[in-house]
């Protein structure tokens, strides 16, 4: 053993430090599986001062390290550095204070996204942010990647859910960001912090706001004849300045895939799903729902159905949720991609897949966060082909540069990490990639926090490895 | 005091203005004058040269304006097509600009029913200290790529950057809106229902309390939906109260968007609601008003300002001075630490925004 790591020995108990190859297996990688590599060791901290102690030893020993929460980052955000040392925040999982009046919950980094909201149900609040992950992956996770759900449009993402962090600088020295207030007096260095996948600290503690719950839905499911007629549909809801909560389609493979998953009933022969979700206050929503019938009569659908029940609700997302893992039964793989495009683009970006997928020979199925023009296109393929994999990943870089020439942006959701690097510069300039690394330079000059990822640079190759565990025990789905 | 004016009209020539000078501080409107204000040889950069809407599909949400826009031109912009920021800036009529509001961080009483300025900002074009143009965030309201810096430009009162552009998530206004004054007999009383309403599914546009135990209610929608609500809600506060409608609830808002609240120095103190109580006796006869359910004060302060730092720090709360003449905008407790510090050294290594 290395006199550094026998340093660590001192410092973390066995069974809270990994360092046997059976030990890191588990490890060496997260949702990405087309991507492995072999950490040094794991350290599993249960304090803020561990996680201190861990961040010291590697910059003393100039030893790269990676934040990791439950693993179920979509772009290799929390693969580990070859050689480097993985901190586990999963035993830091602990609801440190809830306080229903202020409307606050703090919690440890491990704690898992849905049990805020669990813990914050009596109360009549709940926490907003809903990846669908949200069984499973962390808040130390999200806030990294300052993830989204079907609720961003409205809600916004993590970032405008996170009033508070502790975080330890790659140097070892421990700040505090942000108050409980909702307001600030200077820059906002918590919103810098929001979405730095891991490259400028690691959170030890988390402050976040409560929503109250809302009183009403109405869900409205809307078959189509074509995708153009669901996106036009949109478009139209937009115009007649309604604000859902939700709005998403599905194309035809997703729905098959997902009825064949979960049953949940959906129109069959649809070319096209929309599915929009009013919420509110019982009398405005009653009213609002008034002009989201006269627009999606007015759209042509050739199917409505509005949920009579909470439950008839919960089968509609139900099949919505379950669509990506879904697709696992129309192919033994594939790759989620996540793409933005103005929402005035997502016909021709549709239409512009569609073409892609024909000349790549690859199925593409698309389920998607129409209201901000998130697209999630699902590229089918089968890793057991030579060559499949690289087709699939260059089909999915050509969906990205397609919507950045759209106006749009590389990822909207699942961060840029170890898949997405390379893209950044389509759509940032030099000078915009130079000031960010200067940002991340005057934290961390070793580059020891998160090394590899978000900046263009060396990838290490393609594997092919197939779905998440977890994926595969059914437990999670893909957005 | 002596200072040279800029004032340009293209992004190259901001760029140039911070490699040939050695201290700089952009003003846009001039409506947060404690801030706008030069200090001895440092050059002024007006802004307003750079103004202009660039982008607004109303389909999208999303508008993109220079720094040196005018809300009042935004806001009419916006209007036309049933349109608004949700984060309600202030000094509207002011003359207040973009770039200056995102700068100070500003937000009014309707940041309560979708968020702050933090919330709606998308995008940035800025020059940092070494006159490099830069670009973060996007254009399309969900994005997740790269550092988010539009955020980082919220507050940052001209420290790190001289921001040049701006992209903005906007929503539809509401079609309707009534306002409700309700009087409490105690401030304890007042903060139990405000409390109670904050965590209630009740959505409301604006949730002030005007001290001593006032509260401010603003609901806004569908008009056909809008009586049997505001029945709801008197029923929820269990008294009628006063209200406002029509051309008489537009302007009470419209006038107090500039914040004229009275004499003195004009500052924005962020708290929570439990901070309140404490704070109430200790303020005095300062004119005041709480934005957003509590996390939000607005004061208007005729003593000298070293009193008030003194008594935010006591309270633990931070404090910025939107008009009065100070050399140091902000008081009460210090937020500086390290992270800011070595972010404001990369975005500006020569110290050149420093005041
Ligand atoms: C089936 C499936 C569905 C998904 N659906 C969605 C979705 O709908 N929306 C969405 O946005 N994402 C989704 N994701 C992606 C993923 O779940 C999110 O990115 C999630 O936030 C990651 O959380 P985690 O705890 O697994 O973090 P990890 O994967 O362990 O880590 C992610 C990143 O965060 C960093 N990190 C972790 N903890 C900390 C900390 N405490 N401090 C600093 N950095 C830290 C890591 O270094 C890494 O860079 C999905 C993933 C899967 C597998
Ligand atoms: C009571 C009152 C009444 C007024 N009435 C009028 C009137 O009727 N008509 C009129 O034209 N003017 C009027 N003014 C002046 C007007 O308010 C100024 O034009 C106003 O300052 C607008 O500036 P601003 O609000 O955008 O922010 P500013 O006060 O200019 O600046 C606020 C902060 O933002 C920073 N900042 C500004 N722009 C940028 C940028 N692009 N990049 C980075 N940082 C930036 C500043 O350095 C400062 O820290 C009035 C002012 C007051 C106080």
């Amino acid at each position: 053993m290395s006199p550094a790591l026998a340093e660590l020995e001192r410092l973390f108990p066995p069974g809270r430090l990994l360092h046997k190859p059976g030990e890191l297996a588990p490890y060496e990688s997260d949702a990405l599986t087309a991507f492995r590599a072999r950490p040094l060791a794991v350290v599993l901290p249960e304090t803020h001062e561990e996680v201190v102690q861990a961040v010291r030893w590697c910059a003393h020993h100039q030893i790269p390290y990676v934040a990791r929460g439950s693993g179920t980052s979509l772009s290799g955000g929390s693969l580990p550095i070859e050689g480097g040392l993985i901190i586990g925040l999963n035993r830091m999982n602990k609801l440190l204070r809830l306080e229903p009046q202020e409307r606050i919950a703090v919690v440890q980094p491990g704690f898992i996204n849905l049990q805020v909201s669990n813990a914050a149900a009596t109360y009549g609040l709940y926490y907003a942010p809903d990846p669908s992950s949200q069984p499973v992956s962390t808040i130390g996770g999200n806030l990294a990647f300052n993830s989204g759900g079907a609720h961003c449009l409205k809600y916004g993402m993590t970032s405008n859910h996170v009033l508070a962090a502790r975080v330890v600088l790659p140097d070892g020295e421990t700040v505090e960001l942000g108050s409980e207030s909702l307001e600030n007096t200077g820059p906002d260095w918590l919103g810098l912090f929001v979405g730095s996948e891991g490259l400028l600290g690691i959170a030890t503690e988390v402050t976040l706001r409560l929503l109250p719950k809302p009183e009403t839905y109405h869900t409205v499911l809307a078959a189509y004849d074509s995708l153009a007629k669901a996106g036009d549909a949109v478009a139209a809801v937009v115009a007649s300045g309604l604000l859902p909560g939700a709005m998403e389609i599905m194309d035809s493979l997703a729905i098959e895939a997902a009825e064949a998953a979960v049953k949940a009933g959906y129109p069959q022969a649809a070319r096209a799903l929309l599915i929009v979700e009013l919420e509110g206050e019982t009398p405005q929503v009653e009213a609002e729902a008034r002009y989201l019938d006269a627009v999606i009569r007015g759209s042509g659908a050739y199917e409505v159905r509005v949920a009579q029940s909470p439950e008839e609700r919960l089968k509609i997302w139900k099949g919505r949720k379950a669509a990506f893992s879904a697709v696992g039964r129309l192919s033994p793989d594939y790759i989620v991609q996540d793409g933005v495009v103005p929402r005035s683009k997502l016909g021709q970006a549709l239409a512009e897949i569609e073409q892609l997928s024909a000349r790549y020979g690859l199925r593409v199925a698309n389920v998607f966060h129409a209201g901000d023009g998130n697209l999630h296109p699902l590229i089918l393929y089968n890793g057991r082909l030579e060559g499949e994999l690289h087709r699939a990943e260059a089909l999915a870089g050509e969906i990205l540069k397609l919507c950045v020439a759209l106006g749009g942006s590389i990822t909207g959701e699942h961060g840029v990490g170890m898949e997405k690097k390379a893209y950044m510069p389509e759509m940032f300039a030099e000078a915009d990639l130079e000031a960010m690394r200067r940002i991340r330079l005057a934290l961390d000059p070793l580059e020891l926090a998160n090394r590899g990822k978000m900046f263009p640079g060396e990838a290490p190759a393609l594997h092919f490895r197939g779905a998440h565990p977890l994926e595969k025990a059914g437990v999670i789905s893909r957005e | 005091m002596s200072y040279w004016t800029l004032r340009p009209t293209r992004v190259a020539e901001v760029q140039e203005a911070v490699k040939a000078h050695r201290t700089l501080l952009p003003r846009g409107g001039g409506s947060k004058p404690a801030l706008s204000t030069p200090g001895e040889g440092q050059t002024l950069l007006d802004m307003t040269g750079l103004s202009g809407v660039l982008e607004y599909d109303p389909g999208e949400y999303v508008l993109v304006a220079q720094a040196g826009t005018r809300l009042l031109e935004i806001e009419a912009l916006l209007a036309q097509h049933g349109q608004y920021l949700p984060f309600d800036p202030p000094f509207v009529e002011q003359g207040a600009t973009l770039g200056g509001t995102v700068a100070a961080g500003l937000s009014g009483p309707m940041r309560q029913r979708y968020g702050g300025v933090r919330d709606f900002i998308l995008g940035v074009q800025f020059v940092d200290g070494e006159g490099n143009l830069v670009r973060g965030g996007g254009k399309v309201v969900k994005n997740a790529a790269g550092f988010d810096l539009p955020k980082l430009m919220v507050g940052s009162l001209g420290r790190l950057g001289i921001l040049t552009e701006l992209a903005f998530k906007v929503f539809p206004a509401p079609k309707a809106t009534a306002t409700l004054q309700v009087a409490f007999p105690s401030l304890e009383g007042a903060l139990e229902t405000l409390y109670r309403l904050a965590g209630s599914p009740i959505e409301l546009y604006a949730l002030d309390l005007q001290p001593p135990t006032t509260l401010i209610l603003r609901l806004g929608g569908l008009a056909e939906a809008l009586p049997a609500r505001l029945e709801r809600l008197q029923a929820f506060l269990g008294r009628g109260g006063e209200l406002l409608e029509g051309e008489a609830e537009t302007t009470y808002w419209r006038s107090l968007n500039d914040l004229n609240l009275g004499e003195g120095a004009l500052v924005k103190v962020a708290l929570t609601p439990r901070r309140i109580p404490a704070l109430e006796p200790a303020l005095g006869r300062a004119p005041r008003r709480y934005l957003s359910a509590g996390h939000l004060l607005y004061l208007a302060w005729n003593d000298a300002l070293d009193v008030l730092d003194r008594l935010l720090k006591a309270h633990g709360l931070s404090g910025l001075v939107l008009r009065g003449s100070t050399h140091r905008p902000r008081i009460g407790i210090d937020l500086e630490q390290a992270m800011g510090y070595k972010v404001t050294q990369a975005l500006d290594p020569q110290g050149k925004f420093a005041r």
